[in-house]
């Protein structure tokens, strides 16, 4: 902090003690600025974290209602039952699904779009996200209608003469729709990373007698790692927790773990287990983000 | 990275046309949409000659409208209330050391790496036991709504606003602000007229994700709504359950516009920004 | 006469560190004075702590006779050029000159007058409503000074000023820059670490390392008689001779030889003798000059400069460099010759640690 505060109008001779002084005067303008922020997300976001830890302990009553003496264990025991262990797998396999699919998909896109001109880039970056833009609902909403059983995917399935689909309400659909909403979440670590990558040295591979397959594998590949990891970090994390999306193109036979956490507190009415879940959800992506810092990622 | 390293022949091709399906991928959906708002008829995905049909009935649904209306006064309210906190949180973080600072700035960072239903659930819960409390301690009959709402998407907000902003406010000169006070400004001053105009851009491009992430918010609002202050996206998502129509055509066609809107403003602070 | 800025027994520590240890200081009006030192010495701290934007840690700091150490910068009549210029980006020429005075409450008209009075000095008239990314680093750096000026600073601090421009217009830069201080009357302190730079342009020069000040004092005096042994290597080239006091006219060098050299060392201190390049002189080697004030060895290496050639010597324990002015007539020496390279002892001199 280089600025300095004003202290008193009298001025005298610098001492030790002033200097501190005016530090710590600093640092408390810091502080008020920081607190209302501070003591905001203490009350809406702290505490509330707590009572769902403290609600994940209690019992659910016989109305449906949440009982919150007699701590136990049993929401948590409940994970390991094998309904919800199948739910839990399933979620974790589809968000793996949609994070290597979009891997693949955005790894060659992002290395096209990192070797175009400077100014062509930023024009096909803007492109990449805009339809990110756009409303959530909304996206998911056509892929509704677009798979619907009268839509133009059945149409055009037809005229090829391969019949109807069953898209809707598969698990392909919630990839199909997971992947079209987090895809720009893979796109641009990629392309931040590979684009970073001095050229030069893709170009000693290749006098060097590496063929373009080689290249990859042992120069682009690896420095481009970090964008990996990144981008697949920001695809699983939300995929894992996603819930509009398998809402709309799931259908009742993909029950995931939004959706499941979702009818606890709205039908099943079993709060404490309900709470169980969102903390367990919650503990996974704490998990994902720091190996996310950890291997070195960068704020959006 | 320079163009000599493009690919030759076959790997060449495939780059382009991947490049290409991409994009289809992403606008082919919303330009369907967009067509199939406009078709006259019942069965959302056929084509069935031009009509303006559906957009009417959009007009004529109080529901939808008061969905509408209530999802952008919230947005307004969220979007004020948050760039102040975000803006301060950023400068407090970027121009100042003090003690806890660590602590906040990972608190800062939690919202936006949670889960949506995780929050919803987390802020159901809360207001459930805070309206309990009041009850109990001064007989105080609160119930969720507007405000409950706010509150819930402000608690996001603050923190995507303080991020972008302190992106621009690291990216400033400081010696800026040095050479402002060596001129004669007092702090206040200082900040006025030299580190604001500096990070406005940053400050519209939060307000812009605030207001876009607030009319967007499905789960966490459905949780914390109460009677009469059902919004636009989460009074679309009844529907969608219960089936597709054209009407919800139509409103998803025209919150997409309100999208773009958005989007196009916030293209134009990008620009204000990297011309400042 | 009141000094302009009078720093005594001034500290500034950074938690452990410290960057300025008791410096004792005192700028005249009028002068152009550089703190010149390598990165890290303490000079660019001693500069802000003047401009205010540092307190001491400890010390008195008075600007004509007035105590405003622990004064906030924006109360200070003392005005700085950073080193990037710190132009404010989203005002034009004009606004940017005229924000201190806007900041002081002086009135639009007067502001707009007086900043074009002061755009036509630093010869910017007609580039009034550009912004700063549409000019040139010289262009910018003269708002910059401008910028300071108009509000009429007791003294004026530089930061480094020059170090942005390339060589030719930073030659040109430092005559105009003398000049202007010359017109406008008050004292310029700039701080850098390029000692031809503060050799051209000052009119007294402190020397700063690992934040002591070594020498203060003109140019001529501290090239000619550095105050040690650091300040006589950091100020252009010379020769050090490691040796021992003898006595207050003679040194003893390591390998053994006797020069005579003046000194007010005590007996048995270790110094080094400074022969700077050019005070030498290179002849065929003889036995006719004073054996204190000279020494045979071989040519090793020539370098040519265009304007002089460098010649390395080298002795059985060290080496030597010697300049020669290129000049028409002048004997030159193949590498190999046996030479022998004198100096006047009066043109080198003694200095310890």
């Amino acid at each position: 902090m280089t600025v300095t505060s004003e202290p008193s109008s009298e001025s005298a001779e610098a001492t030790p003690q002033f200097e501190k002084a005016a530090q710590r005067k600093e640092s408390r303008r810091g502080f008020l600025l920081a607190l209302p922020s501070y003591l905001y997300l203490i009350i809406f976001f702290v505490i509330p974290l707590a009572i769902v830890l403290v609600y994940s302990f209690a019992t659910r009553n016989r109305f449906g209602g949440t009982d919150l003496s007699g701590w136990n264990l049993a929401s948590y025991e409940r994970i390991a039952e094998p309904i919800v262990r199948t739910i839990l797998f399933r979620s974790l396999w589809l968000a793996f699904l949609t994070t290597i699919i979009c891997l693949l998909i955005a790894y060659p896109f992002a290395y096209f779009l990192a070797t175009r001109r400077p100014a062509i880039r930023n024009v096909m970056l803007v492109f990449v996200m805009i339809p990110f833009w756009t409303n959530f609902l909304v996206r998911n909403f056509a892929w509704r209608v677009i798979l619907g059983n009268d839509g133009p995917l059945t149409k055009t399935t037809e005229f090829l003469g391969l019949g109807t689909h069953e898209l809707l309400f598969s698990q392909k659909a919630v990839v199909l729709g997971l992947v079209y909403g987090y895809l720009p979440f893979m796109i641009l670590p990629l392309y931040a990373a590979i684009e970073r990558i001095d050229g030069q040295l893709i170009e000693a591979s290749r006098d060097l007698y590496g063929s373009g397959w080689q290249s990859f594998r042992n120069v682009l590949l690896p420095l481009s790692m970090p964008g990996v990891i990144a981008g697949s970090i920001l695809v699983f994390i939300p995929s894992l927790g996603a819930y509009v999306t398998p809402e709309i193109l799931g259908g009742a036979k993909t029950t995931l773990l939004g959706s499941y956490i979702v009818t606890q507190f709205l039908t099943a009415r079993n709060w404490p287990f309900g709470a169980a879940l969102s903390f367990v959800l919650m503990a996974i992506m704490l998990v994902g983000t720091v190996i996310y810092f950890r291997k070195g990622g960068r704020t959006l | 990275m320079s163009t000599a390293v493009e690919p030759r022949g076959w790997a060449k091709a495939a780059l382009h046309i991947n490049g290409w399906l991409v994009y289809i991928f992403f606008y082919a959906p919303i330009a369907l949409l967009v067509l199939f708002s406009f078709s006259d008829n019942r069965n959302v995905g056929i084509w069935g000659g031009f009509t303006l049909d559906w957009y009417q009935d959009f007009f004529d649904s109080s529901n939808a409208r008061g969905a509408l209306s209530n999802s952008v006064k919230i947005a307004i309210v969220v979007t004020i209330i948050s760039v102040i906190l975000g803006t301060m949180a950023a400068l407090a973080l970027e121009r100042f050391t003090f003690k806890g600072k660590k602590v906040f700035d990972a608190l800062l960072y939690l919202p936006i790496i949670i889960p949506d239903v995780t929050m919803a659930v987390m802020l159901l819960l809360f207001f459930g036991e805070f309206f309990d409390v009041l009850d109990m301690l001064f007989g105080l009959q609160l119930r969720k709504g507007f405000w409950s709402i706010t509150i819930s998407h402000i608690a996001f907000n603050i923190s995507f606003v303080s991020v972008i902003v302190r992106a621009r406010l690291s990216g400033m000169n400081t010696n800026l602000e040095e050479a402002a006070v060596d001129l004669y400004a007092s702090r206040w001053k200082a900040f006025r007229h030299v580190t604001l105009p500096q990070i406005v851009p940053g400050i519209a491009g939060g307000a812009l994700l605030a207001m876009t992430l607030s009319l967007d918010d499905v789960v966490i609002t459905q949780f914390v709504t109460g009677p009469g202050w059902t919004t636009l996206p989460v009074y679309v998502f009844g529907l969608i359950r219960k089936g597709v129509t054209p009407l919800i055509n139509s409103i998803s066609v025209i919150m997409l516009l309100a999208s773009m809107i958005l989007v196009v403003l916030s293209l134009f602070a990008e620009r204000a920004r990297r011309g400042g | 006469m009141t000094a302009a800025v009078e720093l005594k027994a001034i500290t500034k520590k950074f938690g452990d560190v410290v960057a300025v240890d008791n410096v004792d200081l005192a700028i005249e009006d009028g002068e152009f004075f550089a703190m010149l030192g390598p990165s890290g010495c303490g000079k660019t701290t001693t500069l802000r702590m003047i401009a205010g934007l540092e307190f001491p840690t400890q010390g008195s700091l008075s600007i004509f006779g007035e105590e405003v150490g622990t004064l906030a910068p924006n109360k200070r009549s003392v005005n700085t050029v950073f080193q990037n210029y710190a132009l404010f980006p989203h005002l034009t020429v004009l606004e940017n000159v005229g924000f201190g005075l806007k900041m002081q409450g002086v009135d639009k008209g007067e502001t707009r007058s007086r900043s074009m009075e002061m755009i036509e000095l630093v010869q910017l008239e007609g580039l009034e409503d550009r912004k700063p990314s549409q000019m040139s680093g010289g262009q910018q750096q003269r708002v910059a000074l401008a910028r300071a000026l108009v509000n009429q600073p007791k003294v004026l601090l530089l930061d480094e000023p020059l170090g942005a421009l390339d060589l030719k217009l930073r030659q040109e830069m430092q005559l105009e820059l003398k000049k202007l201080q010359r017109d406008v009357g008050i004292s310029f302190v700039f701080v850098t670490h390029d000692q031809e730079e503060a050799l051209t342009m000052a009119d007294r020069i402190a020397v700063m390392h690992e934040g002591k000040l070594l020498q203060v004092a003109s140019p001529e005096e501290i090239y000619e008689t550095p105050a040690n042994r650091f300040v006589a290597d950091f100020i252009g080239r010379t020769n050090l001779l490691e040796g021992t006091v003898s006595d207050s006219e003679t040194v003893i060098l390591t390998n053994g030889t006797s020069i005579r050299a003046h000194s007010n060392f005590a007996a048995g201190t270790r110094v080094s003798i400074s022969i700077r390049p050019e005070r030498a002189k290179i002849t065929q080697q003889n036995d006719d000059g004073n054996p204190l004030s000279s020494v045979n060895g071989t040519v090793e290496t020539i370098t040519y400069l265009g304007n002089a050639r460098v010649y390395g010597v080298k002795f059985t324990w060290m080496s030597l460099e010697v300049r020669e002015e290129n000049r028409p007539g002048v004997q030159l020496y193949e590498p190999g010759t046996p030479i022998t390279v004198s100096w006047d002892h009066d043109a080198i001199s003694v200095v310890a640690d």
